[in-house]
């Protein structure tokens, strides 16, 4: 699942902090370099723009924005598509290219608030054991580990399991499996920048140490942690639309791809169009998503930097 | 080496320690009352707290957490909800049947990956390089339960060259009859000289080996070549072309080895990937095996199950990677000093 | 005498980012049978480059020879098509490397590819050459040959691994050895040591070495000729003892000026002061020649003149001869 946070720890992710002292102009011709030297994760990027764009203009662009509800029109049930239907109509023949295209938007907003309420408690937890260290720093890293040793997705199924389905619990189960991520990473930045000249200045100058953090600290760490969140989206909207297909997260007449995919497989065989265009969305926006971070992975590690 | 594993399963105690007092608070903050879906819909107030002194529900938390863990270790793993069996008792029948699916998704994985990753690399930039880099990519980002319907839609519906689900047809359970040995079905009917109820099963495994085979395979593709790249740049390696050895013994003898390290440690991740993927597309093939059982008990909030699953998932995946471990430490002679 | 290997006008073009760099642009180097070719320069001159050319090994696959032969035995190995590369590397001609510790293969026993190697290019039975590796061990002098072969290179100091090479080098008996600055990373006292072995290599199998470094004393006691390279050319060859004794290029003498020696008193070693500047066009030694005059960076290239093969110098105004001591 989360395949690159788990085989390669981004010990390169130190450069990019780096990055920031870039001048404009410089850090667009680096942009375009890092394109032209990965079309691959061009295209991703590319992909990722137009899903973003979609998600955010799908209420303004879909056919029929009342089938993304529980409008029914029972006569038009299971349609293949057709100039009308460009993807065909469910068993309640709604509109399956409006609520696909909804479901953009749908996926996007969980992956955001499940991402954004992970980083909301790893980076705290981050910081504070990188920058105190000692027993605050071993006990907070060990919780993590435990997190971390449960295999991908398990945790995400299990928490969300027992909390009960709902859309809520599904995110607060993908940003409890998710947070250990952005602690290690942060962590990992304050030790090393905790020793540069410009935080111990601050020390011996006597700035409190929330002040140190919130100052100095954080505002050098933040790159790294973008870099990690743009990798790590692709897996959370799998893991997402996979909860929901277990009959874990969205709940019906929420058109999130997963639990299309899980009503529709009552209809597949015969309606082949169901469940074909849903997960195709998954498919290619997790897609776009590993594309762009593998891009980004290869770019930042000096050893196939040059190659 | 032995103080090394020592070091590595006593991590693995603690970690277990810790994963299960996470599921079991985590359990413990359902708002639902677990006695009453114990009884069952129509429970009356005496039934629930005779239910809750049975189930330990009654005693403080702290108490209840040690009860927990003495079970875990005794085999009592507490019991199903809905079908009122031990956990651990059903996790070790529906086991087989998954790990048979997994370890053949893998299998293919490995037999396809591998050579695929190795002419990747030595064949950097050629329509071989592309499709290996589109394979790894995509296996990686495909939905398995998507893909599973997919392949049914083309080889069940469309071609009818595989069946839609089970393990085995009805009428050859009926007709050619096996014994359960080891609970795999392939190994059980070849074993039993059974080739009729061996191809049907085999038949019937197919789809869901391969479902199962598409994330290892881009893991295993990607390992590989990328290893492979790194190796091929290494000084021994020109030195091996010094001594006049062919492209083939320098890639396939001599440069593989050194790259399987990677390969092989992404194994215990596709592993434990696998054993969750089970739970999303034993439904889909009507699989009798964990991940079906699992989904079940998703489905109806079977409390005990789900912790027992988690707990037994994340036990397998810490074993497969001390195996993984010392697969590597007989692998890579540099290992065992290192670790010391 | 009778010529091993000779290589002319060969041009070495490497692919970049930029544009196409001109690595190499050999004028002229002869090795003859029995005979230690020293090539001398600096980092980036093009001495490594010389060795994979004749090797045909480059390190990466964007260096191609463009121009000229390189004739081994007669045959010329440009046209050569790598399967057939394949059958003299190691037998007829062989190379040791810089660095020891990352030459051998971690995941080997150090007898593996040795004895791979031997039943390769000797056509023998694995008993056979495994006694061939055995005796090759033995002759550089590692102890328990035998129990060597069962170790891994991790569990061997530099100096060992070193020798390790240089056995497998000697195991077929070839007719050129390439020893690519293989004392550089060692030690001084071991450096001897393989230096002494090298020599031995030469004088009990006949092998020819060809020995690259930039240390220029180093030369002195073991090469009968050599050659300077600078910016990719050779800018004088010649027997070792003609050049030390008068130096043609101003380069060569502000070499041999700078090896550091007990008997000389100076109190601080003379510099060559700036880098290789390959840009410019004609004697590529002119921006930092304190000789140099402008015709040196308009007239093109030097080419390599002397009054014998035995001493060639490719300047415009070559130093004056000292008179030898008679």
């Amino acid at each position: 699942m989360d395949l690159k946070t788990n085989i390669t720890p981004p010990p390169s992710m130190e450069k990019i902090g780096s990055k920031s002292t870039l001048s404009n102009s410089a850090f667009l011709a680096e942009i375009r370099y890092f394109f032209k030297m990965n079309k691959l994760a061009f295209l991703g990027f590319i992909i990722i723009v137009t899903l973003i764009l979609l998600a955010l203009l799908a209420p303004l662009i879909i056919p029929y924005p009342n089938d993304v509800a529980l409008e029914t029109h029972v006569e038009n049930k299971l349609q293949p598509p057709s100039a009308d239907h460009w993807f065909g109509t469910d068993e309640l023949g709604r509109d399956l290219f409006s609520r696909v295209i909804y479901g953009t938007r749908v996926s996007f907003q969980i992956g955001l608030i499940a991402i954004g309420l992970a980083v909301l408690i790893g980076i705290p937890l981050g910081l504070i054991a990188g920058y105190f260290g000692r027993w605050v720093d071993e006990v907070i890293m060990r919780i993590s580990d435990v997190f971390l040793s449960f295999p991908p997705l398990l945790l995400s199924i299990a928490i969300a399991a027992l909390l009960g389905p709902s859309l809520t619990n599904l995110m607060i189960a993908i940003s409890i499996s998710w947070w250990p991520w952005y602690t290690r990473l942060i962590r990992g930045q304050v030790v090393s920048l905790r020793e540069r000249g410009f935080v111990e200045a601050a020390q011996a100058m006597g700035v409190p140490s929330w002040k140190v953090i919130a100052r100095h600290i954080l505002p050098n760490s933040m790159a790294p942690v973008i870099v990690q969140i743009s990798m790590d989206f692709g897996s959370i909207i799998l893991t997402a639309a996979s909860l929901s297909f277990l009959g874990l997260g969205a709940q019906p007449p929420l058109p999130e791809w997963g639990l299309l995919i899980n009503i529709g497989r009552n209809f597949f065989l015969t309606n082949w169009w169901y469940v074909t265009f849903p997960g195709l969305f998954i498919f290619i926006s997790v897609m776009a998503f590993n594309l762009f971070g593998d891009g980004l992975r290869d770019y930042l590690d000096p050893k196939t930097r040059d190659s | 080496m032995i103080r090394f594993l020592i070091r590595r399963i006593l991590l693995g105690i603690f970690v277990l320690f810790g994963v299960s007092l996470i599921t079991f608070l985590i359990a413990r903050v359902i708002p639902s009352e677990p006695a009453a879906r114990w009884i069952g819909p129509r429970a009356t107030a005496e039934q629930i707290a005779a239910a809750k002194v049975e189930l330990g529900l009654n005693q403080p938390l702290f108490m209840q957490y040690i009860n927990y863990i003495k079970g875990l270790f005794t085999g009592d793993w507490g019991v199903s909800i809905t079908s009122h069996q031990p956990v651990l008792k059903e996790l070790l029948i529906f086991l087989p049947s998954s790990l048979e699916i997994i370890l053949g998704g893998m299998l293919i994985a490995l037999i396809v990956g591998i050579p695929l990753g190795v002419l990747t690399a030595v064949y950097k930039e050629t329509w071989i390089d592309h499709l290996s880099r589109g394979i790894s990519i995509g296996g990686v980002s495909i939905p398995a339960f998507w893909l599973a319907m997919i392949l049914q839609l083309i080889f069940y519906q469309y071609l009818g060259w595989f069946p839609l689900g089970e393990r085995v047809s009805t009428e050859t359970a009926l007709l050619y009859p096996i014994e359960t040995i080891t609970g795999s079905n392939l190994i059980d009917s070849a074993v039993q000289g059974n080739w009729v109820y061996f191809s049907d099963a085999l038949n019937h495994s197919i789809l869901p080996m391969l479902t199962m085979a598409a994330f290892p395979l881009g893991v295993v593709t990607r390992m590989t070549r990328s290893s492979m790249l790194e190796v091929v740049g290494e000084e021994y390696m020109r030195v091996t072309k010094a001594f006049g050895f062919s492209s083939g013994v320098r890639t396939f003898k001599y440069a593989l080895k050194n790259a399987m390290g990677p390969t092989i440690t992404s194994l215990g991740l596709t592993f434990a990937y696998a054993l969750t993927t089970t739970f999303l597309i034993e439904s889909v093939f009507t699989w009798p095996g964990l991940g079906l059982y699992t989904s079940n008990a998703i489905l109806s909030s079977d409390y005990p199950v789900i912790m027992g699953v988690t707990i037994f998932v994340t036990a397998a995946y810490l074993i497969v990677n001390l195996l993984v471990d010392i697969t590597l430490a007989i692998l890579d002679p540099r290992i065992k000093v290192n670790v010391e | 005498m009778d010529v091993l290997l000779d290589m002319k006008n060969v041009k070495v073009d490497i692919k970049t980012r930029s544009g196409t760099f001109a690595a190499l642009d050999l004028e002229h180097l002869w090795i003859n049978r029995g005979e230690t070719v020293a090539l001398v320069g600096e980092t980036g001159s093009g001495k490594s480059m010389t060795a994979s050319a004749i090797m045909k090994l480059f390190p990466t696959n964007k260096a191609k020879i463009t121009n000229g032969e390189i004739l081994f035995e007669g045959q010329d190995l440009v046209s050569w098509s790598e399967r057939k590369m394949e059958k003299v590397r190691g037998k007829s001609m062989t190379m040791i490397f810089q660095d020891p510790m990352s030459s051998l293969n971690p995941v080997f026993p150090i007898g593996e590819p040795m004895v791979r190697m031997i039943c390769k290019h000797l056509g023998v039975g694995k008993k056979e050459a495994k006694k061939t590796a055995i005796e090759a061990l033995s002759f550089v002098g590692l102890p328990d040959p035998k129990g060597m072969m069962k170790r891994y290179p991790h569990e061997l100091s530099g100096g060992q691994r070193q020798r390790v090479m240089i056995s497998m080098a000697m195991a077929c008996k070839p007719k050129l050895l390439i020893a690519d600055e293989p004392t550089t990373a060692l030690d001084v006292t071991i450096q001897l040591q393989i230096l002494y072995l090298i020599n031995q290599m030469k004088e009990k199998q006949g092998t020819s070495i060809l020995f690259i470094t930039h240390n220029l004393s180093v030369v002195s006691h073991i090469a009968d000729r050599i050659a300077i390279m600078y910016g990719g050319r050779i800018i004088e060859t010649g027997r070792t003892k003609e050049v030390f004794r008068s130096p043609r290029h101003p380069y060569t003498k502000m070499l041999i000026d700078a090896i550091p020696s007990v008997t000389n008193d100076r109190e601080r070693l003379p510099v060559i002061e700036g880098m290789i500047d390959r840009s410019i066009e004609g004697c590529p030694f002119a921006n930092r020649c304190p000789k140099a005059r402008r015709e040196c960076s308009t007239q093109g290239m030097p080419k390599l003149e002397g009054s014998s093969q035995d001493h060639m110098a490719a300047c415009f105004f070559p130093l004056e001869e000292v008179p030898a001591l008679v």
